[in-house]
């Protein structure tokens, strides 16, 4: 048993900024991470980290543009909190060192991003991710704090109360993945999940293989509710064999989209007559697909991005980075060729709920970054509003769990007595088979910390041992690239009804194949096979509700997009989706989405470009 | 209300999408029939396999895969296919697939390169690729190697700023400064140069290329001051510092990010003799 005052799962921006405020409150803290903290996906993001630095902009606009970006689905102290922060958060990454691309007086160079109504994207290069991620670790070692790297946490250890709402987190359970030992981790003062994005759901993402959503899962087991699931950002240009992202800044710069029959379809078929290109995310991925299913895209798949006469000079200069992913990912000459592109799955805009403190409805749990959803980002996130959150939030859950007092919340976590309840009329049956373990510590009291770690260790080193012990069934692999084709086709861009009833479907077989589940290899050494099979577990559960959701949502807001609804209903849909596991069965409801901010009520407006 | 939609998408009658994605599997249908029947189309995939816990792999040895052949396809997306479909307990470090996370440095055909950055229709020998893990390092399990000295390594030259005075608000660096250091932050640890580096193969202190590029990342940086220049001037001049590097210029060769680290190097070997020539 180790044991820590906080302990943070997950060593990408969020977690390592959370460790380092918790650590700053005098705080034992501990980083434990299944990769080493310098691979987690953070140092994948490209473009920028937006905050109102200068003269003439102010966190109110930053504010405002958020609201409106996320279709007014953003909770607006969540949103006040993230735009009010953000600029003394940069400051300080500047601080610790972080190479920031700099103006000609030398203070931190910002620029344009899509739905910002003015240029307050700091950046570093196309590599700002990167960036981020180095100077923030090289402060973790700084300090000296703790690191288990490449070890795969499994599982929460939490009380069993009946109710959530008075559960209480202890611990985690992981083992080491290079020698298969088996831990319990007790955490004195609190647990902060920071396992960032869910992009394994799909089998075209831009996100890393080890994005498997665990973090969520682990917490919406533990009875945490999964919010705004269905909310799936689709970025426009992702290189088609790979998902490798080829950054907004190349249509920032003039890049432009064209089809089989050379027309620069943005404006031609007027999807968005004045924006063209740079309209927002959601509009460009829909034009895309429209023409690719009208039968105007390469190979059905895909619609060209050209830079060519954006002039070598230029390119190089701004757009390096951009021509080495398009060599390497493609074999695309960006400087002789036009670039293939097509949407991708990219960003989750929800996940475990949380209030402005990072915590979650279970005591002593919280959650930051990409896998929490404090709902800033609502229905469709700005370009650039995701690394501040990291910062941000991952500041102040760090402080909170440490003990630091930040108030009272203003944004509620948990299932209310009586929550609008969505009976979700489907003719596929949901939720758990068979012998699913219960999430909670199986019947143990809260008295004593030490025995619900040790129950939930007990517990785990069970199910590890049924995968290793079993001699023949399915594997993961099967089940998995299943589960991500069927998401693919059926809750991707595009949403329909039937198509999301049969992806339920889908699901539902998955989770009986995933009963035969067997791991082949028998090694307790780095036995990657057995850490994919407990990441395909997570990526069920986490499909199903962001289907189930999508299936729900029967309106057209941000990225959500319903044929036989074309139509924003705010009468109806100005609330959240929530997805609770109740004893193994999801159940879905829904909370207010909160417009009223410090001085000013977020009036929904329409959205146009 | 109604927000933009592209409206010819609602009027169409048929499913455009689901023939879309018909005709999408009748090609990879057609792609698989093909590969196959003819042997041409396959990759031949030769893994090196250990694992010290299971019986008939604690002996080392090679085994063959036969990947069917894609276009664009790279040496991970190789090793993954053999993994997903043919023995999944083949072992490897993967992450990102794009060149940023630098975990899956490898010995392919002979030389160092990450497997998700590295076209398998690029290398000399496009038939039989064989993948190694990093060499001068401990194998774990099949390609996965000891990272931990690498880390150390790193860790030893207090890669972390650490300014002589704590800045009060945004700090102020200028274009060429920045300009300067820029290549050498673009480090993705990855290990690949220090198991190119002879010096670092035979001698297990030397710094090595990535922690004394790391060093040069901080030493230039405008920001930190003097003070602390002189400071982390010591610990690169150390004995198993800058002064053990031959200009072999091999790790140079292998980084992934193009960094010019011997130039670093010999760079950093200029400012200890500079620095030197102040007090003789
Ligand atoms: C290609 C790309 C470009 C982007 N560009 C931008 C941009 O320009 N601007 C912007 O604002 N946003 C951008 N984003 C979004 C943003 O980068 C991510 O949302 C953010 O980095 C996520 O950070 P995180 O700390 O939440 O998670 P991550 O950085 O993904 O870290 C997750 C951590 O959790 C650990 N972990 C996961 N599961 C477990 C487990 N079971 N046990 C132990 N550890 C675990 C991992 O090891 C890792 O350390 C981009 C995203 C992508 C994919
Ligand atoms: S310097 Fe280059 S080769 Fe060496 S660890 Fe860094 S990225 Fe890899
Ligand atoms: S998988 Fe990340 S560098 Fe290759």
């Amino acid at each position: 048993m180790y044991e820590h005052d906080v302990l943070v799962v997950g060593a990408g921006g969020a977690g390592l900024r959370a460790a380092i405020a918790a650590h700053e409150e005098g705080a034992d803290v501990a980083l434990v991470t299944k990769l080493h903290p310098v691979r987690s996906h953070t140092g994948a993001a490209e473009g920028g980290i937006n905050a109102a630095l200068r003269n003439g902009d102010s966190w109110q606009d930053h504010a405002y543009d958020t609201m409106k970006g996320s279709d007014y689905l953003g909770d607006a102290p969540a949103v006040e909190t993230l735009a009010q922060d953000a600029p003394e958060n940069v400051i300080q990454l500047e601080n610790w060192g972080m190479p920031f691309s700099r103006e000609d007086d030398g203070r931190v160079s910002q620029r344009p991003f899509g739905g910002l109504s003015f240029p307050r994207t700091t950046y570093a290069g196309a590599e700002t991710g990167h960036h981020l991620l180095h100077t923030l670790y090289e402060q973790v070692v700084k300090r000296g704090i703790e690191v288990y790297d490449e070890w795969y946490v499994t599982n929460l250890a939490v009380t069993d109360e009946d109710d959530p709402n008075e559960r209480s987190c202890h611990g985690i359970v992981g083992y080491d993945v290079q020698t298969g030992e088996l831990a319990g981790f007790r955490a004195n003062d609190g647990v902060i999940l920071a396992t960032g994005g869910m992009g394994q759901v799909f089998d075209h993402t831009t996100n890393a293989v080890a994005n498997t959503g665990d973090g969520v899962a682990m917490a919406y087991r533990a009875g945490v509710p999964m919010e705004d699931m269905e909310f799936i950002q689709f970025h426009p240009t992702t290189l088609p064999s790979t998902g490798v992202l080829i950054s907004e800044g190349v249509r920032g710069e003039g890049g432009i989209l064209y089809n089989t029959e050379g027309e620069r379809f943005m404006f031609e078929y007027g999807y968005a007559t004045n924006d063209g290109e740079l309209a927002s995310r959601d509009v460009v991925a829909r034009a895309e697909l429209t023409e690719v299913n009208e039968g105007r895209g390469f190979e059905d798949e895909y619609v060209m991005l050209d830079m060519r006469h954006l002039g070598e000079e230029r390119i190089l200069d701004r757009l390096e980075n951009i021509l080495h992913l398009a060599e390497d990912f493609e074999g695309v000459d960006g400087l002789e060729e036009p670039m293939p592109v097509k949407p991708g799955h990219h960003y989750a805009m929800g996940g475990i709920e949380t209030d402005e403190h990072g915590q979650t409805c279970i005591d002593g749990l919280y959650a930051v970054g990409e896998c929490a959803c404090v709902s800033v980002h609502g229905g469709n996130r700005l370009g650039g509003n995701a690394l501040p959150e990291l910062i941000v939030f991952g500041k102040r859950a760090g402080s909170h769990a440490a003990g630091r007092d930040l108030g009272e919340p203003k944004i509620e976590t948990g299932k209310p007595a009586n929550p609008e309840l969505e009976d979700l009329d489907t003719t596929a049956s949901l939720g758990t088979v068979g012998d699913d373990e219960a999430a909670a510590d199986g019947g143990l009291a809260a008295e004593d910390p030490e025995t619900v770690v040790d129950a939930a260790v007990e517990r785990e080193d069970e199910r590890i041992t049924r995968l290793l012990e079993k001699d023949e069934g399915t594997q993961h692999a099967e089940i998995r690239s299943d589960i991500q084709k069927t998401m693919t086709a059926n809750v991707n861009v595009f949403r329909e009804e039937d198509a999301l009833e049969e992806t339920l479907h889908d699901i539902r077989d998955a989770r009986e194949r995933y009963e035969d589940v067997y791991v082949a290899d028998k090694s307790r050494t780095f036995n990657t096979d057995l850490q994919h099979t407990l990441e395909t577990r997570n990526i069920l559960d986490i499909a199903e509700a962001l289907t189930m959701g999508a299936l729900a949502r029967d309106e057209f807001r941000g990225a959500h997009w319903r044929k036989e609804h074309q139509e924003r209903k705010d009468d109806e849909w100005l609330k959240h989706t929530m997805v609770s596991w109740n004893d193994g069965q999801p159940e879905l409801w829904y909370r207010p989405v909160i417009l009223d901010g410090e001085n000013k009520t977020y009036e929904p407006k329409e959205r146009s470009y | 209300m109604s927000t933009q939609s592209p409206d010819t998408q609602t009027e169409s009658e048929t499913d455009p999408q689901a023939e879309r994605l018909e005709r999408k599997e009748e090609r990879a249908d057609e792609a698989a029939s093909s590969t196959t029947e003819t042997a041409e189309d396959t990759v031949e995939l030769k893994v090196f396999r250990y694992d010290p816990e299971i019986a008939d792999k604690q002996e080392p040895r090679f085994d063959t895969f036969h990947v069917p052949r894609k276009q664009g396809m790279t040496v991970l997306d190789a090793l993954m296919h053999a993994r997903d479909h043919f023995d999944s307990s083949l072992t490897f470090r993967h992450s990102c697939r794009q060149a940023v996370c630098g975990s899956d440095a490898l010995f392919i055909n002979g030389s160092q390169r990450l497997g998700c950055q590295t076209q398998i229709q690029d290398l000399n020998n496009s038939d039989t690729v064989r993948v190694e893990p990093l060499p001068h390092a401990d194998v774990v399990k099949d390609l996965v190697v000891e990272m931990e000295h690498f880390y150390d390594q790193m860790e030893s030259v207090e890669p972390y700023f650490d300014p002589s005075e704590e800045p009060e608000g945004e700090q102020l660096q200028s274009r060429e400064n920045r300009e300067k250091i820029k290549m050498s932050t673009r480090c993705i640890w990855c290990g690949a140069c220090m198991s190119s580096c002879n010096i670092a193969a035979g001698d297990n202190e030397y710094l090595g290329p990535a922690a004394i590029n790391k060093a040069y990342r901080f030493y230039f940086d405008e920001r930190e001051g003097e003070e602390r220049q002189q400071e982390r001037l010591e610990i690169i001049e150390q004995e198993h510092g800058v002064w053990r590097c031959q200009t072999q210029f091999s790790c140079t060769t292998v980084c992934p990010k193009d960094i010019p680290l011997t130039e670093h190097i010999q760079e950093l070997k200029r400012e200890a003799v500079k620095s030197n020539l102040k007090f003789w």
